[in-house]
């Protein structure tokens, strides 16, 4: 609501995230951004413009080499600058897995608070995109949930992305970031040229509702937004959204007040849901809200198998899906 | 100077010439098939100074350091030595969970630290206090950490030897192996960008240095352009795996031009040999922003740690070949007995000294309480957050309500 009144632009998500990294540069003599093929503009241009407007010991390629990547990161925050490095596709975050979970994420802890890198953002593309198949499709962030000491977030849009990125950037943790890459083009907001920041681990609640919960994070939300409009006009149930936004640490407060009140959940990702997040928001759910609960809790995420390629349309979790999860729960 | 251009720089595609074109490599063309031969048998030359019995080979090369200096290196090396011995045997006793020996490596710590600049930045693995002694970790330090008592700066959370200062810019200890290696790449960089004539230095064994993350150290470090020294300390072993099952080719510096770094090896018992190579390195990885590869060579006198017999791989002669044959404290110490710089008292008083000193740390120590168990909620993340808040919560509850089972009266309140 504060951000109504300030001069705009017209900005896809790419845009969004282009212009915080702009922002951050202007201010921060200390940033840094490094990954490969940043510096040409990036694989899906969110570094276009920057090598050449602030220089290319600013914004530079390093070796294919994830480990490395999050690994020269962690040391350039440690050595004080504001370090921003990007993983290409997060289906190829695995190789700095060690590095973010047993080094990025314990650094602080285990010097006790000699020494951290708080500086540290990591930015990777996320999520299906229509024929990503394995390797370009993955949502990892149930992996990184489960480690104490870094922060997960995922935005749903272009004004959210450069609010939350900001956020991460200036948060004195080791933050990953998430970039729904099926919306980079496709979601086109009007979003405030000036930096801004957007409160990490505070779910937002996109409409209230007074049946059931939904909760969702990134592209899924806006499935879910069609969701609740069908489940309004077909079964007359009154739905209440909400965005996740960060998923370590999440916000278990507003989730839980909300199903006090409406006595249903459904949690929606497209990750596989063996072990998936919304394994995590259920399991602390039904411990806070048990005797609030008019049915189980729901979860339609992908199926336990790799990211398919043809048989995408079958395998993510469509408003189909979710809408008969919600009849289910009416009825149960 | 712009070495990324004068390397890179193509000349206009010219199909004419007979040189290649292609951009990944700038050599002539060949018409003789032939494998290059790794050069195994006569590997990289050791740089030495001294000979092992510590007499100087070449005087060009003897860095003239005062008395006052050498003597100090000589101190560092023995105090090291002498809290090894009482904090190996402490392990033992179940006085302390875990402990790690530098013996016979004493010269790689104190040669490559005293050639260093108090501000530069040290990235280590867990075989280096000596660079943190010479620095001037105080022993009570060395000893809280071991302990983990409530006087440890890392607040009694990581296994023993996992050392950190701020202050003297060493970096907090990890146990998973290599992973400094690309993080000091990183920090040399951000000093690069700094400018305030900082190097970073970073340690690892030979053993390290087979994981990905240091090829993705060394490479990021020259690709970058870091002013960096990685300084390998190849002992022979990593754990029971000798240096023939952990690589075929010459050794680390023989890798060191597959990055297209400056390397060299030197032998590592001779602190002269560490000393000179390190500070060389030190002054031109600064002045001309690339990193160096120092690979010396050592022996593992002690086992791997506590949890460690190496009697069960290697036999007690070879060991005391080089516990007797070639340590680099022998050879510093010929050095200033010939000079009429050390003489058997100030030998025996200053092993007397050392060993009270360490004791009187080590009985400090041991009757310091353990740090608040508060503490191990903290640092998570900067803040506090709701949820750790809750579960500390919890866990006081229950401990006061299971009191009797909790050892409270050892831990800080």
């Amino acid at each position: 609501e504060s951000l109504v009144h300030w001069p705009t632009q017209k900005m896809n998500l790419f845009q969004s995230v282009t212009s915080a990294l702009d922002n951050t540069l202007a201010s921060d003599p200390t940033a840094v951004i490094f990954g490969e093929d940043v510096a040409f503009g990036g694989v899906f241009r969110c570094t276009v413009g920057l090598r050449d407007k602030y220089g290319k010991d600013r914004v530079f390629n390093t070796p294919l080499c994830e480990q490395g990547i999050v690994g020269f990161g962690i040391g350039a925050a440690v050595a004080g600058a504001t370090a921003i490095a990007e993983i290409q596709f997060a289906d190829y975050i695995y190789p700095a897995f060690d590095q973010i979970v047993n080094e990025a994420a314990k650094y602080r802890y285990r010097s006790g608070n000699l020494f951290d890198c708080g500086n540290l953002t990591i930015r990777a593309p996320w999520g299906c995109v229509g024929h990503g198949s394995l390797y370009h499709s993955q949502s990892p962030e149930a992996f990184f949930a489960h480690c104490p000491g870094i922060k997960v977030v995922i935005p749903r849009s272009p004004v959210q992305a450069k609010g939350l990125l900001l956020a991460c950037i200036a948060d004195q943790n080791p933050c990953i970031f998430f970039e729904p890459k099926i919306l980079y083009r496709a979601a086109v907001e009007q979003v405030p040229v000036e930096p801004y920041t957007i409160p990490l681990s505070q779910a937002e609640i996109l409409q209230e509702g007074s049946d059931v919960t939904l909760v969702a994070w990134g592209t899924q939300i806006h499935v879910m937004r069609e969701v609740a409009n069908m489940a309004q006009e077909k079964l007359g149930v009154s739905c209440e959204l909400i965005d996740l936004q960060t998923i370590l640490p999440w916000d278990t407060e507003t989730v839980c007040k909300s199903v006090v009140k409406t006595g249903r959940l459904l949690i929606s990702h497209e990750a596989p849901i063996t072990g998936g997040f919304a394994a995590e928001i259920s399991s602390t759910v039904q411990e806070e809200c048990f005797l609030n609960l008019e049915a189980p809790i729901s979860r339609v995420c992908g199926y336990d198998t790799p990211f398919p390629h043809i048989f995408e349309p079958f395998y993510i979790p469509d408003k189909w899906k979710c809408f008969e999860a919600i009849k289910k729960m009416i009825n149960y | 100077r712009n070495r990324t251009l004068d390397r890179c720089r193509q000349q206009p595609f010219d199909s004419t010439l007979e040189k290649p074109q292609f951009p990944g490599a700038s050599a002539d063309f060949v018409d003789q098939l032939d494998f290059i031969q790794p050069n195994v048998i006569s590997g990289i030359p050791v740089y030495r100074v001294m000979d092992r019995q510590g007499n100087i080979i070449n005087p060009s090369q003897d860095p003239q350091l005062s008395k006052e200096t050498v003597l100090n290196f000589y101190q560092k090396m023995t105090l090291l030595n002498t809290m090894d011995r009482i904090l190996y045997e402490s392990q033992r006793q179940g006085r302390i969970s875990f402990y790690m020996t530098n013996y016979g490596e004493e010269g790689t710590h104190i040669g490559s630290a005293a050639a260093l600049d108090p501000n530069d930045i040290v990235f280590g693995q867990y075989r280096e206090a000596g660079v943190l002694m010479y620095r001037g970790f105080p022993l009570d330090l060395f000893m809280a950490q071991c302990y983990a008592n409530a006087d440890d700066l890392g607040k009694g959370r990581q296994m023993p030897v996992h050392y950190g200062s701020k202050d003297l810019n060493f970096v907090t200890i990890s146990s998973p192996l290599a992973t400094q290696i690309p993080q000091a790449a990183g920090a040399a960089y951000a000093l690069k960008r700094e400018n305030m004539n900082r190097a970073v230095i970073c340690y690892f064994g030979e053993g390290a240095a087979s994981e990905g993350d240091a090829h993705a150290g060394f490479n990021f470090s020259a690709t970058l352009e870091c002013p960096l020294i990685f300084f390998c300390r190849n002992n022979g072993y990593a754990i029971s795996t000798p240096t023939n099952e952990q690589y075929r080719g010459d050794g680390i510096a023989a890798r060191g031009p597959g990055y297209g770094m400056l390397s060299i090896r030197v032998d590592g018992n001779d602190v002269f040999a560490v000393y000179n190579a390190t500070k060389e390195a030190r002054r031109r990885a600064v002045a001309e922003n690339q990193p160096f590869l120092i690979e010396a060579m050592t022996y593992r006198i002690g086992h791997h740690s506590t949890s460690d017999d190496s009697s069960a791989y290697r036999s007690v002669d070879e060991v005391n070949y080089w516990d007797k044959q070639d340590h680099p404290i022998s050879r510093l110490r010929h050095y200033m007995t010939t000079r009429g710089w050390w003489s058997e008292d100030d030998e025996r008083s200053w092993r007397k000294q050392s060993r009270k000193t360490v004791m009187e740390a080590f009985e400090r120590a041991e009757k310091r309480l353990k740090p608040n168990v508060e503490l191990m909620f903290t640092d998570v993340y900067q803040e506090m957050t709701p949820g750790l808040n809750k579960q500390r919560e919890s866990m006081w509850r229950h401990v006061q309500q299971y009191k009797e089972h909790y050892p409270l009266d050892l831990y800080d309140k």
